[in-house]
């Protein structure tokens, strides 16, 4: 049995998946309506910080418009969601269509913008996708008969469904659909990262040259990469949709693209445990550092201009500091911890070798 | 071999670690709902999202301090039916997406008996369906969109202000009788606002009694396009659907160009003290400005409510200037605590929206409140108002209507009287 579990990737993150699955699910039960919201919230980012992680830490590419690409999923979620509403489609359809539309289209975009990116490369590539956040208000704005401009568009989201019982929160019923969309988005990454292509991706990441030599199709590897990266941020996007029940431009501004960045850089860039707790972080640091402010702001003129700012004060004080003492982020110190702590417990043999620190080393962690 | 059977491992212990903290989870408990989340003995906890930062806030800001201290002066004589009020003020920015964020905080964390005055009509469009998922009491909202008054699809959502196609139809009706030959253009938020304002304008004026129309967005600050625009097509009346902010920009932009037209602006944007403040020195360029409102004028000392609210601004709001916001957020705790009075001592959150649909409150507005089981519109009376001086003054009839089909017209009751401690009776 442990020699098949340590043989197939397959079953070994099947069982992983299925297992954190029954942990949220029976997570969501204790939790408090708000408490379940923010976990939904966290899972809708999840999808796009796994993504990213895999784009910039895995495949080299650096994108600063993430959260423009979410921002495609979650108007391709609104748009779909309403015309299957006028059109009478109810149930589970109306929940799995408009997401699965989120998904195509905003794949279908990521491959554009990568079929460029791959031509690129650091900060002109930083460039392209930092241009996709700057318009996507000009373009809400421009085609504000289909998108509503500032206001944005509300999305019709059914209540959870009636057999659940009247006074089920609605908050769970996010939390479950949500963390459902996160763990398939971890299992498929997961799979990706340990599959040939992921080798692939890693050897263009360390070597162009040395990719290519080896018979790897350089551009091929980076434009799909991207796509899938896009896929997962649009599968977040529409997510988010869901939970807010709207959508507007003022969600997906340049600060949350960076905030995308920041987090899975301090979560440990290139590991999928620490697009988790990137994700964590997202939700978590604002609310940390807005009840801060209360509590310290003596004045409700200080409180006000610290509300929102601190928070983004705080995240890039986080970033550096992690930057500096922990360059693989909180998923590297916490690798580093348990390692130490399992060394301890069992001495390695004398006779072995250090463990060197490669490039493929980060993966597997 | 060694690393295989470490990696085994790891992923043994990684599932055993989540399935326990699983197992642990799921014995906790879960919350048990009592009949009135934010109400206790002696307390009543109601929330708000206001624009205290951002493209909204000024003017705006000022009125959650002035509901806030209303509150506090109720609360100093002893609150309503044994408890105090506490006004948990959430600032969104004007950012639809924020707003989404505070108010669940707000309902789901800090459990609000109710939202009161939530501002803004892009902002409190996201928030309707989870208001109305978690049955909370959506009062009063700041915004004079039609959106507030859908009785069968936000049952507990109700309206305060005279909704801007009422303000419109008014506006409409003076420039037919007072500027009949003139050529009459719209500029707009580009969002329900806009929309609604220029609803009213057109059902009176007809469609092409509005010859050139311009939307703005509150993320972009340059108007010049817009104004230009205005000017090249020779306006001679341009209504105003803006916030106080952009209202000074329209006219200061304008004044750049060398155009005047006769502007008249909806209540919203066009406090004098705020839209002046914004103006700075180019303040004088507001002489003649027309506008519509619902409210007595800030500047007239006479009427009874502006004494009653002078007296609590002072006292309350470390007397903060007296604006027609200071005026709005007053009203709007005013009604809040009158609500709360006729309900009584039993409060539940369905009591209190019967109370409200009764149709038994009053305020300070020059029309009377439309609330009923099937209109959850706020006021009904508008009447027209001119810059003079430093001064903001109405002149004419008040006049009624709704935002549907509604002729204009006079509107003839006596205004309201506050009762003399300035609470509202039981």
């Amino acid at each position: 049995m442990l020699d098949a579990l340590s043989r197939s990737t397959l079953l070994r993150h099947t069982l992983m998946t299925v297992a954190a699955g029954a942990a949220v699910f029976a997570l969501t039960f204790a939790l408090s309506p708000y408490r379940n919201y923010q976990l939904a919230t966290m899972a809708a980012y999840l999808c796009a910080t796994a993504g990213l992680t895999v784009l910039v830490g895995l495949s080299g590419q650096l994108s600063l418009g993430h959260g423009a690409l979410m921002a495609v999923g979650a108007y391709t979620y609104a748009l779909v969601a309403t015309e299957l509403g006028d059109r009478g489609t109810t149930g589970p359809l109306l929940l799995v269509l408009p997401l699965l539309a989120a998904v195509v289209v905003t794949a279908f975009a990521g491959g554009v913008v990568g079929l460029a990116g791959a031509r690129l490369f650091g900060p002109y590539l930083a460039g392209l996708t930092l241009t996709l956040t700057i318009v996507v208000p000009a373009i809400t704005t421009t085609f504000a008969d289909q998108l509503g401009g500032d206001q944005g568009l509300s999305v019709l989201v059914e209540p959870a469904p009636a057999r659940l019982g009247a006074t089920f929160p609605l908050e769970r019923w996010q939390a479950w659909i949500a963390s459902l969309a996160a763990l398939v988005t971890m299992f498929l990454l997961a799979n990706l990262v340990a599959s040939r292509f992921g080798r692939d991706m890693r050897a263009v990441r360390d070597d162009e040259v040395a990719a290519r030599l080896a018979g790897i199709n350089v551009q091929r590897t980076k434009v799909v990469v991207f796509t899938v990266s896009a896929a997962t941020a649009g599968l977040g996007g529409g997510v988010l949709a869901i939970l807010t029940q709207s959508v507007s431009p003022g969600g997906f501004s340049l600060a949350f693209s960076l905030f995308l960045l920041m987090a899975v850089v301090i979560g440990g860039v290139g590991h999928l445990a620490g697009a988790v707790w990137g994700a964590l972080l997202l939700v978590a640091l604002p609310e940390i550092t807005d009840s801060l402010a209360d509590s310290i702001g003596s004045s409700p003129e200080l409180a006000e201009r610290l509300d929102g700012n601190l928070s983004l004060a705080v995240f890039g004080l986080v970033l550096i500091l992690v930057t500096i003492l922990f360059p693989r982020g909180i998923q590297g110190v916490v690798a580093a911890v348990t390692r130490r702590l399992r060394s301890r417990v069992h001495p390695a043999p004398a006779s072995e070798v250090p463990p060197i620190t490669t490039s493929s080393e980060s993966i597997d962690a | 071999m060694h690393e295989r059977t470490t990696r085994v491992r790891r992923s043994v212990a990684a599932v055993a670690t989540v399935t326990l903290i699983g197992t642990l989870a799921s014995c906790g408990g879960s919350d048990g709902g009592s009949s009135a989340p934010g109400v206790t003995a002696t307390t009543i906890t109601i929330g708000t999202h206001q624009p205290l930062t951002g493209p909204a806030a000024a003017g705006y800001s000022s009125i959650s301090p002035a509901t806030k201290a209303y509150f506090d002066y109720v609360n100093s004589k002893g609150g309503v039916h044994g408890r105090t009020i506490s006004y948990e003020i959430k600032d969104d920015g004007y950012n639809p997406a924020n707003t989404q964020k505070v108010v669940r905080e707000l309902v789901l964390k800090d459990k609000v008996f109710a939202i009161v005055n939530g501002l803004g009509t892009p902002t409190h469009t996201g928030v309707l369906d989870f208001l109305k998922t978690n049955k909370v009491p959506d009062l009063f909202v700041a915004s004079g969109s039609r959106n507030w008054n859908q009785v069968d699809k936000y049952p507990t959502t109700f309206g305060f202000q005279a909704d801007y196609t009422t303000e419109t139809k008014v506006q409409a009706t003076y420039i037919k009788e007072n500027l009949a030959d003139k050529k009459v253009c719209f500029l707009g938020q580009d969002d329900d606002f806009g929309r609604d304002a220029l609803r009213g304008l057109t059902q009176v004026l007809g469609e092409d009694g509005v010859a050139e129309r311009q939307k703005y967005v509150t993320s972009n600050t340059n108007v010049a396009p817009q104004i230009g625009k205005l000017k090249a097509a020779g306006c001679e009346v341009v209504s105003l659907a803006t916030v106080p902010g952009f209202t000074a920009l329209a006219v200061g932009t304008a004044a750049r160009l060398k155009f005047q037209p006769q502007w008249i602006s909806a209540s919203v944007g066009a406090d004098l003290n705020t839209v002046g403040a914004a103006l700075g020195d180019a303040a004088p360029l507001l002489e003649g400005f027309l506008s519509t409102n619902y409210l007595p004028s800030a500047f007239d000392d006479q009427d009874p409510w502006i004494k009653l609210f002078k007296q609590v601004n002072t006292d309350f709001n470390k007397n903060a200037p007296f604006t027609g916001n200071t005026v709005y957020g007053m009203t709007v705790g005013y009604l809040f605590v009158q609500a709360l009075e006729q309900t009584g001592k039993d409060l539940t959150r369905e009591g209190l929206m019967e109370t409200i649909e009764k149709g038994g409150l009053d305020g300070s507005g020059l029309g009377e409140l439309r609330y009923s089981p099937d209109d959850h519109a706020g006021y009904g009376g508008v009447r027209m108002a001119k810059v003079t001086g430093t001064s903001q003054d109405y002149f004419g009839p008040t006049y009624a209507t709704d935002d549907g089909d509604t002729p204009v017209k006079e509107y003839t009751e006596d205004p309201t009287v506050p009762p003399a401690d300035g609470i509202p009776a039981a």
